[in-house]
């Protein structure tokens, strides 16, 4: 825990009321009378404290609860329960000196005026947070050139690409100079190039500005290159806190050699190695634990015709589908167990059933699955 | 929090958010007039659809062209049902469209997370509309003075001066009673069905489609304790000249009355819903 956190939640938790009908007109009318609602416990008992100058990678599969946990550090919603501070702020007070300090980019969203440029956009933000014109209009003028939009900034946002916007979005975003920035998916929908600038633009604001950054992103290209660290969650609990390799790591252990090849090799003298994870003609990647490394590497270098190799972690993506795989299957196995004891239950009298059979194999199915998980708790707690 | 964490500093008072929102406020204006003009097309259709008076005055024209209705001859008529497309044109907005629709789609947390009040953000952007409504409505306006002349605001310029007043508590009034009723969107999927209810009220009552002189006793005593005489009704009928002094400053202190009353309401249902705001989609 850093020692005097900008960002502080402890215990959050946060539950939506949602309103479950379904398909169909009869259910539609039915709905009239009487409606059924459902609570939805968005995030659970989650604790995470964040430093300032600090880039986390805010991590989870869909509907983990991100961008609800983004929200409430944004005094967007209000938590059920738990504490959540910024600066020295409760954010759902939404405190004036609050909103000065943070900001919140979402990639889908937008807050720059539709028919007018960017520029009038800017001018009312100028106004709305009290920045003086002549620091409001050197941050322009550094956030412009940083971004390479000089001309953008007087054209309609409607007439703007997608990434032009994104960029325009930016600025605004960042004209009061925040020092806490609430980043969920800022380069989604951009091409390839046009991420790597963003990436190279807020690490750039990070360290001019030793702004606190919290991300979250689907591309983990993003995560890589900005993010030593990652919180994790899955169904709104933290699942992981702490340094990006070590994850990498835990859940993956085994190391990634790519080989550039002068002619092909068969697929046989590969496998002698290690797990193929792609072969063709020119290239070959090969998964290897890391206890063999040394071994396979000598190996590979007598045997094949090497003109290059490097050894890298897993790709975090790998590393996610594996982590989160393996907590959905844990999920399951658990469903299972329950449906089956309640199954057994009904055939009490029976001296075995096959629920007690089924319940046993789904145990065993879970206590397998939970072994990737259960290494990332323990490296959570290592870091807390 | 455990026991070491520092306290929340005292949140500034209400003047000093006040004061913040005011200086921002000629920027907005700018802006929101701006916005106006690039919407010019979509404001000039809005503006042509408030049609219903022309169609009333057309319809009363013709019945008092056999002898005045009470204290209503054609030119009287004429008068009423031009200053109240000039004071519905003037003072109307479309803050619970949109305030309700932000509040369901989540666009209302683009403007949650500035440092100024959206309500206050949200009446500049409605405010800056008028001067080109006022500009739409001049033509509107020479005719009525022409028709009127004779009775208009009784050469009175202390009636001038509470019709400016009651201008400026009508826009209030409607602007609040928009934001009490968008802000039901909080809660409820059909704030704008209870809008639309009130909104029919509102047309008998207000004085939008008969002068409310000419509507049975009972309605005129129930006109007098509801809100929607001083949304329309009442500026007009200063206006025309139908109210004296004495009546007019009457109606002018129960218009504020309700402002306030509308105001305190709005913000509390607003500070309620807040905190049952879903920011769905936004």
């Amino acid at each position: 825990m850093p020692p005097d956190p900008l960002i502080d939640v402890r215990n959050l938790s946060k539950s939506y009321r949602v309103h479950k009908r379904p398909p169909g007109l009869g259910a539609a009318l039915r709905s009239v009378l009487s409606r059924k609602y459902e609570l939805v416990k968005a995030v659970e008992d989650l604790s995470f404290q964040i430093g300032e100058g600090e880039r986390v990678g805010f991590l989870g599969p869909n509907g983990a609860g991100k961008t609800t946990t983004l929200k409430v550090l944004a005094g967007l919603l209000h938590p059920t329960s738990g504490a959540v501070r910024v600066g020295s702020y409760v954010p759902q007070d939404r405190d004036p000196r609050f909103l000065q300090l943070i900001t919140l980019v979402m990639g889908q969203k937008q807050q720059l005026l539709w028919d007018l440029p960017p520029s009038e956009t800017y001018a009312m933000n100028r106004a709305i947070y009290d920045i003086p014109r002549a620091q409001a209009d050197e941050t322009v003028r550094a956030l412009v050139e940083l971004l390479e939009i000089g001309d953008l900034v007087n054209k309609p946002t409607r007439q703007l690409s997608l990434g032009e916007r994104m960029k325009c979005e930016l600025v605004a975003a960042l004209l009061h100079r925040p020092r806490v920035l609430f980043l969920d998916e800022p380069t989604i929908g951009l091409d390839v190039s046009m991420q790597a600038k963003m990436r190279d633009f807020i690490r750039d604001y990070n360290l001019r500005y030793g702004a606190a950054v919290l991300l979250t992103s689907h591309y983990m290209d993003d995560v890589v290159a900005l993010c030593p660290r990652v919180v994790v969650i899955d169904h709104g609990r933290l699942i992981y806190d702490g340094d990006l390799q070590a994850l990498a790591r835990r859940v993956r252990p085994d190391k990634r050699l790519t080989v550039r090849l002068s002619r092909a090799v068969e697929r046989a003298d590969l496998e002698k190695l290690g797990t193929v994870v792609s072969a063709d003609a020119a290239h070959a990647v090969l998964s290897v634990p890391p206890a063999r490394l040394q071994a396979v590497v000598r190996d590979a270098l007598a045997a094949l015709p090497i003109v290059d190799l490097t050894i890298e972690e897993a790709p975090l993506e790998e590393v996610m589908r594996e982590l989160f795989g393996a907590r959905a299957k844990a999920a399951q196995a658990k469903d299972a167990q329950a449906k089956d004891a309640q199954a057994q239950e009904t055939q009490a009298k029976e001296p075995e059933t096959k629920a007690a059979q089924a319940q046993a194999q789904a145990k065993e199915e879970q206590e397998k699955a939970t072994q990737a998980a259960s290494g990332a708790r323990d490296e959570t707690r290592a870091h807390e | 929090m455990t026991a070491t964490t520092p306290p929340v500093p005292a949140r500034p008072g209400l003047g000093s958010e006040i004061g913040r929102a005011a200086k921002a406020f000629p920027t907005l204006l700018r802006i929101g007039v701006s916005e106006v003009v690039a919407y010019r097309a979509e404001f000039l259709v809005w503006i042509l659809t408030t049609n219903m008076p022309l169609v009333m005055l057309a319809i009363w024209h013709a019945v008092a062209a056999d002898g005045p209705v009470g204290r209503f001859d054609q030119r009287a008529f004429t008068a009423y049902y031009l200053g109240v497309l000039a004071v519905r044109l003037l003072t109307s907005n479309w803050a619970v469209w949109q305030l309700s629709m932000e509040i369901r789609d989540g666009t209302l947390s683009a403007k949650l997370l500035r440092p100024i009040h959206p309500i206050l953000a949200l009446a500049a952007e409605h405010l800056s509309a008028v001067p080109m409504r006022a500009a739409v409505i001049s033509p509107v306006v020479a005719i009525m003075l022409y028709s009127g002349w004779d009775r208009l605001l009784r050469h009175d310029s202390v009636l001038l001066v509470i019709l400016l007043a009651s201008l400026v508590g009508a826009w209030l009034l409607i602007f609040f009673s928009m934001v009490l009723m968008g802000s039901l969107a909080f809660f409820a999927e059909s704030a704008l069905g209870i809008f639309e209810l009130w909104l029919g009220v509102h047309a008998i009552f207000s004085g939008y489609l008969v002068p409310l002189e000419a509507l049975p006793h009972w309605v005129r005593g129930a006109a007098n304790v509801l809100p929607f005489r001083f949304m329309l009704g009442f500026p007009v009928e200063t206006l025309v000249g139908l109210l004296g002094r004495h009546d007019a400053l009457m109606a002018l202190a129960a218009q504020w009355g309700y402002v306030a009353l509308f105001g305190l309401a709005a913000l509390w249902v607003w500070r309620v819903g807040l905190r049952t705001f879903s920011a769905y989609g936004g």
